[in-house]
C-alpha cells in the first residue's frame, strides 16, 4: 500500500519531516518557517558534555524542541506513541498505513540501510515519514534525501528501537487536528522572542551569544594548552556540527535568514528583510570560521590563520548576532 | 551567501545532495542542493581517520592475542561498551571482561550468538578479525 505523500527535500530532518506532515493535511508552510516558529536558532558549548570524546557544539535547540513549540504555536495537534515491543510498534505503525495516515517515526541513525556510511553515527534523535509499505520494505519520506527511500522491515524495527542516549523506544507520532486558518503572525512573534531571549538573556557562560564568546576563548588556549593534533580534532568537531548534520550552512544562520525574509512579507514589515540580510552576513561570517578552520586542521593555513585569528572571527559573530537580535526583538514589541 | 556560490565540491556525499540555503539573483532564499563542500570534507575525513585508527588498532590487538574480536568489532560499530551491554542485555561489566581473549574464548554459544546478532554475523564471521587495514568509508 502506498498513501500519496508530497516529499519535499529539507536541509534538517525535524523540520523537514513536521513541514511535510503538515503539507499533507493542507498545511502548506516552508521547513524554514517551520524552523523559525519552533525557536530553532540557538548556541551552545558544553565543554563538560563529549560526544566522542569532543566537546559538544550545539547550534539548534535540543532536539525535539523544535516540533513541540512549532505545534504548540500552530495550533496543530499531534498524537505520540511509544511501544516496549517492537513487534507491536511495527504492526501499529501497518496499522495506521492501511488507515492511510503518514506517521513520523524517531529513528536512530546507525541502523538505517538506506543511509550512506558515513551519516551512520549512534545517533538518535533522527525523524522520517513512513507512508507505504511494498513487499515487506517501508516507503520512507526522509527529508535529507532528495527521493523518497525503501527501508526493509528489519532494519525499520532496528532503527526504531536503537539504544544509547535518548532511545528513540519505537516513538512514532501522527497528525490528528490541523486549524483551517493558524494564527501565523502570532506564532512567527513567539517563535522569534523566545530565540531573541535564548541567544540574549539565557544565564551562564555556555549558552547563547555569551556562550560564542565563550568558545572564541577557549579556541585560544587550545592552540598553547594542547598538542596540534587534540587541537585540531576539537576544532574539526565544531566545524562538522555546524556544517555537518543537516544545518542548511552556516549553522543554522541561512535558514534562520530564510525564514526572517518569509516574516517579513507575513508580518508586513521591511525590516525584517534588512534584518534578514544581516543574518545572512553572520552565517557568511561562520563559513569563514569553518573555512580557516579546516585549513588549520589540514596544516594549510598561512601565517595570519591562527586559532587567535579564529577566536576574532567568532567574536565578530557575537557582536553581530548581539545587535541583530537586539533589534529583532524591539520589533516584536 | 549567494546561490551560485553554493559549493559543489563532492567528496564524501557519495553523489547524494544536501539542501544549503542560500540567496537567490533575485534577491529571495531558496534551498540549493548542494554536493559537498572542502571546509567540511576535512573536518569529517578527520573524525573518521580516528575512528579507523581504533578499529585497526583494535584489530592489531586482536591479532596478537592481546584482545578479543568483540573489541575489534566494538569499534568497528563505533560503539562503546556500554552501549553493546544496552544490546546484548548483559551488565557492562560482563561486556568488559569479554574483550579479553582468556574470557571470551570460553563464552557460552547463547552469549556468543547474542553479538553476532547485534553485529549482523554468522558465528564463525563474528569470532574472526581481518588479516588486512579496514578503512570504512571504502566498503558500501
Amino acid at each position: 500500500m502506498e498513501i500519496p505523500f508530497n516529499h519535499r527535500q529539507s536541509a534538517h530532518c525535524e523540520t523537514g519531516v513536521l513541514a511535510n506532515l503538515l503539507g499533507h493535511y493542507g498545511l502548506n508552510i516552508s521547513e524554514s518557517m517551520v524552523f523559525g516558529i519552533g525557536s530553532g536558532l540557538f548556541f551552545g558549548y558544553f565543554p563538560f558534555i563529549r560526544i566522542n570524546r569532543l566537546p559538544l557544539t550545539a547550534f539548534r535547540v535540543r532536539t525535539g524542541g523544535i516540533m513541540k513549540r512549532a505545534v504548540k504555536r500552530l495550533g496543530v495537534s499531534i498524537a505520540w506513541e511509544k511501544f516496549r515491543s517492537p513487534e507491536k510498534a511495527m504492526a501499529v505503525l501497518d496499522q495506521k498505513l492501511v488507515d492511510a495516515v503518514p506517521v513520523g517515526c524517531r529513528t536512530g541513525a546507525y541502523w538505517l540501510s538506506y543511509f550512506p556510511r558515513r551519516y551512520r553515527f549512534h545517533f538518535n534523535m533522527h525523524n522520517l515519514v513512513v507512508f507505504g509499505k511494498q513487499n515487506g520494505s517501508y516507503l520512507i519520506s526522509d527529508p535529507v534525501f532528495p527521493e523518497p527511500v525503501r527501508c526493509p522491515h528489519a532494519d525499520l524495527m532496528k532503527a526504531r528501537f536503537a539504544r544509547g542516549p535518548m532511545p528513540p523506544k519505537g516513538r512514532m507520532y501522527y497528525v490528528t487536528h490541523v486549524p483551517s486558518q493558524p494564527d501565523l503572525s502570532g506564532a512567527v512573534r513567539q517563535g522569534i522572542k523566545e530565540v531573541c531571549r535564548t541567544m540574549l538573556k539565557a544565564p551562564g557562560p555556555f549558552l547563547g551569544v555569551k556562550g560564542i564568546r565563550y568558545l572564541a576563548k577557549n579556541v585560544e588556549t587550545w592552540a598553547q594548552k594542547m598538542e596540534p593534533r587534540e587541537a585540531a580534532l576539537r576544532l574539526g568537531q565544531v566545524i562538522r556540527m555546524q556544517e555537518e548534520i543537516g544545518t542548511g550552512g552556516g549553522g543554522f544562520r541561512f535558514i534562520y535568514a530564510a525564514f526572517l525574509q518569509e516574516a517579513a512579507g507575513l508580518l508586513n514589515d521591511d525590516h525584517l528583510q534588512r534584518l534578514s540580510e544581516r543574518m545572512t552576513e553572520v552565517g557568511d561570517l561562520w563559513r569563514e570560521f569553518a573555512l580557516i578552520g579546516s585549513r588549520i586542521c589540514k596544516q594549510r593555513a598561512d601565517k595570519t590563520e591562527t586559532y587567535a585569528a579564529l577566536a576574532a572571527i567568532l567574536r565578530q559573530c557575537a557582536d553581530k548576532e548581539t545587535r541583530l537580535y537586539q533589534d529583532l526583538l524591539a520589533r516584536m514589541d | 551567501m549567494r546561490e551560485k556560490d553554493v559549493p559543489q565540491d563532492g567528496g564524501l556525499n557519495q553523489g547524494l545532495p544536501e539542501i544549503t540555503y542560500a540567496v537567490a539573483e533575485n534577491g529571495r532564499y531558496v534551498g540549493v542542493p548542494s554536493l559537498g563542500w572542502e571546509p567540511k570534507n576535512i573536518a569529517n575525513a578527520q573524525a573518521w581517520e580516528v575512528i579507523s585508527e581504533d578499529i585497526n588498532t583494535q584489530a592489531r590487538l586482536g591479532r596478537d592475542g592481546k584482545r578479543s574480536p568483540l573489541a575489534y568489532h566494538l569499534a568497528r560499530h563505533l560503539m562503546t561498551v556500554g552501549l553493546a551491554a544496552s544490546y546484548v542485555r548483559l551488565p557492562r561489566w560482563r561486556v568488559k571482561r569479554h574483550l579479553k581473549p582468556s574470557v571470551f574464548n570460553r563464552l557460552k554459544p547463547e552469549i556468543m550468538q547474542r553479538y553476532a546478532d547485534l553485529f549482523g554475523l554468522t558465528l564463525a564471521e563474528f569470532k574472526q578479525i581481518p588479516a588486512a587495514e579496514v578503512n570504512l568509508l571504502d566498503q558500501e
